[in-house]
């Protein structure tokens, strides 16, 4: 089956099979990172911006190292230091990128469906790597692969997602695709994070912690911002990490072999205790591994890559 | 000026309960009940077979961006859009630029009028000064100067007891105050009504409560002050519950709804068109069903349109960024006979009267009637021709329509101004 997606926008729209050939691809680039050449040359010649409208660290680098195993030229742009705090618009930015012939534009932008918007501004590929409080495509294909590696398939598995949802890009994207491959997803956390809204797309949601881990084979946890207190979304940090931060106890009513997970940057102490993180069950740092993989698998095929081609040979 | 002589139409006046086919005559600007033989040789004819006449069509709801954002709007192509849509007296809102919250602005807004408009436009106030909502602008001198309705449209009055004595203040004059009814508090960052829709896109929601806590408010304070106050553009189902309460014990509020509430739903908010994003948003199904019932049952008063052109450039953004308003006097009509007439079954001379004789009457207007004596203002219409909207090709200097590009059915086809043919045929004719 062929690859014809253009743009990686969000899981919403993509097909299981779809979100598949992504998965196997990214497998295919995950052996070429243990070797000494990190490198194969599918995107030899092309260059990538990495055009990033709103803070971010590893996200920014995980691409960046993507771009380059696959050979590419990578710019990255830097919000602070660009003309859209001159007040150039979104379309003028990023039709100079595309007259400068970048090949493919990759976006973070602090808000939803600003990508979809560029990707009918522009000709070359948009690949999404978080939009606002909507979706985080390459994290939630990265923690989906994760997962994958840890259980087999995902059908039937009881996975919770722990934490701020409301505002979460993670875990909407990571609720599309763990739907789509029929995983039982429960989110949990305080009603003022987690409404009642999120059934509609086909989880569960809960505010009682034990139960919704009893026997859960991941959990995964997001970060809880500083910010969303201030506003009133719960009383205190102490508070929250009282009520729902993961710390022994609590983990031991997962099921015995289930993973820890975390999108990062930790918030050490609040979402999660110190020794769990650090500790045997957490996948935390291997997620970031799979990332670069998975953010090949996306450059390449939306470049125009086959998954059943994938050159592992520099 | 040539007396008219408008023949054979369908013509409906729910202001005089007419509904028949016949014929309507205009001299020196009235309405008149016949011409003699003389005055209809001279008249000009208008044949009418397959056209509904009615009377001129009246928004109390839109921005004409004049004075100040004239790059959006003026009134001279706001007026342009009106006539093409069959309006003959609109209400223009005070959120321009400089705010027109003192006679001097409202006298400019006057003088462009009397200059440069083809339909007549009148000016409301603001509330309070500068449209701040810390204290009031001098209404007496407002009214004085001629503006029909005090608003902050576009904000609203946060205070409780400002709102009260705005209240008390306004009507000493007899001036309703229109509200838009948003508890600010509620919807800091807010772009789209809260729910599914919202939290699937990931886009800061806002909850129909802020504009009930509003509503509620308002209820409460014409029960208490005696002032009449007209919710602008409702959009939400406990709203129009607590209106219709509140009309059934004699309390003085009235109630408009938008074409576009009771067309579309937060559901065409998924491609992130900012051509669907508006101040009070799109809601849900049920909140849509609740005002068309409320428009059934007289808990809402009348179709406002609230034009609200913004250009490309400030539209075609990111969602978030984009301003709030679109496009609506030129599709308005058609729009409303789509879903009120086709759609929901009302009878046609209940959805004129919702578009003439019940906003004038909001505000004490003298305009709706195609009786005789009355300001020959009329709307020719054909309820079937079928037609696409190009907003490109409309009147207005903007284009942020969600209907660009749609086939429509029913279009109007001449309005009259005072006995003036001011479009006819497409074009504007004055």
């Amino acid at each position: 089956m062929s690859w014809n997606r253009k743009n990686l926008l969000t899981l919403e729209e993509l097909t299981l099979a779809e979100i598949n050939q992504i998965h196997a691809t990214a497998a295919a680039f995950k052996q070429i990172l243990g070797r000494s050449v990190k490198k194969v040359p599918a995107l030899r010649g092309k260059t990538v911006v990495n055009l990033f409208l709103e803070p971010s660290t590893r996200t920014r680098l995980s691409f960046e190292m993507a771009a380059k195993r696959l050979s590419a030229d990578v710019v990255s742009f830097d919000a602070a230091h660009s003309s859209t705090t001159k007040g150039e618009t979104l379309r003028d930015t990023a039709q100079n990128i595309q007259a400068l012939n970048a090949d493919m534009i990759v976006l973070r932008h602090a808000a939803s469906g600003s990508p979809l918007y560029l990707s009918r501004v522009l000709n070359i590929p948009v690949i999404n790597a978080g939009d606002g409080a909507h979706e985080h495509p390459t994290q939630g294909l990265l923690d989906t692969f994760t997962m994958k590696e840890h259980l087999g398939e995902l059908y039937g598995r009881k996975i919770v997602i722990l934490g701020d949802i409301l505002f979460s890009r993670v875990a909407r994207s990571n609720i599309h695709a763990l739907t789509k491959m029929g995983a039982a997803v429960t989110l949990v956390g305080p009603s003022t994070l987690v409404p009642d809204w999120f059934t509609d797309m086909g989880v569960q949601v809960s505010h009682d912690l034990k139960s919704a881990l009893a026997d859960a084979e991941v959990v995964m946890l997001l970060r809880i911002q500083h910010e969303r207190q201030a506003s009133g979304h719960f009383p205190s940090l102490g508070e929250y990490t009282s009520m729902f931060g993961l710390n022994k106890t609590r983990a031991s009513w997962l099921n015995p072999k289930a993973i820890i997970m975390h999108p990062g940057p930790i918030n050490r102490g609040v979402e999660i205790d110190s020794d769990l993180a650090d500790g045997p069950r957490s996948v935390i740092l291997q997620q970031v591994t799979n990332g670069i993989a998975v953010r090949m698998a996306a450059l390449y095929l939306c470049a125009g890559g086959q998954p059943d081609h994938v050159i592992t040979t520099s | 000026m040539p007396s008219l002589w408008i023949s054979q139409a369908r013509v409906i006046d729910p202001a005089a309960k007419r509904d028949a086919v016949g014929d309507l005559f205009i001299k020196d600007g009235r309405m008149v009940a016949s011409l003699s033989a003389a005055d209809k040789k001279r008249a000009k004819k208008i044949d009418a077979r397959g056209l509904v006449a009615c009377p001129g069509l009246v928004d109390i709801h839109v921005h004409f961006r004049e004075p100040g954002q004239t790059h959006k709007e003026t009134i001279a192509t706001g007026s342009q859009c009106a006539a093409a849509g069959g309006f003959t007296t609109v209400v223009c809102m005070p959120n321009t630029s400089p705010v027109a919250d003192n006679a001097g602005t409202i006298q400019f807004i006057k003088d462009a009028v009397e200059r440069d408009a083809v339909v007549k436009v009148l000016p409301t106030g603001c509330i309070t000064v500068g449209l701040k909502g810390q204290a009031l602008a001098p209404i007496g001198s407002l009214k004085r100067a001629g503006v029909v309705a005090i608003t902050d449209d576009g904000e609203c009055v946060q205070s409780n007891e400002l709102m009260r004595r705005a209240c008390e203040y306004a009507k000493m004059f007899g001036l309703p105050i229109m509200d838009h009814c948003q508890d600010q508090s509620l919807t800091q960052g807010a772009v789209m009504n809260e729910g599914v829709m919202s939290t699937r896109l990931g886009l800061r929601g806002w909850p129909h409560a802020a504009e009930d806590l509003i509503v509620s408010r308002n209820i409460i304070l014409s029960s208490y002050t005696g002032a009449h106050i007209h919710m602008q553009h409702v959009s939400s189902q406990y709203s129009i519950e607590m209106l219709r309460r509140a009309k059934a014990r004699g309390i003085r509020v009235t109630g408009e709804a938008t074409p576009h509430h009771i067309a579309l739903t937060d559901a065409a908010l998924s491609s992130y068109d900012t051509n669907f994003k508006m101040n009070p948003p799109l809601r849900t199904e049920a909140d849509r069903q609740a005002i068309i019932a409320g428009l059934r049952d007289g808990t809402l008063d009348c179709i406002s349109t609230d034009h609200a052109p913004h250009t490309d450039y400030e539209k075609d953004r990111e969602f978030d960024f984009a301003p709030n308003g679109i496009l609506g006097l030129e599709t308005a009509l058609a729009v409303t006979l789509e879903v009120l007439v086709r759609q929901s079954r009302f009878k046609l001379p209940r959805v004129i009267d919702l578009m003439t004789r019940c906003p004038a009457a909001i505000l004490g207007l003298p305009a709706g009637t195609l009786a005789a004596e009355a300001a020959a203002d009329v709307c020719l219409f054909d309820p079937a021709e079928k037609w696409t909207y190009d907003a490109k090709a409309g009147f207005s200097k903007s284009r942020n329509s969600p209907w660009d590009g749609k086939t429509l059915t029913g279009r109007v086809k001449t309005t009259i101004v005072n006995g003036r043919v001011v479009f006819d045929g497409g074009r504007i004719a004055v």
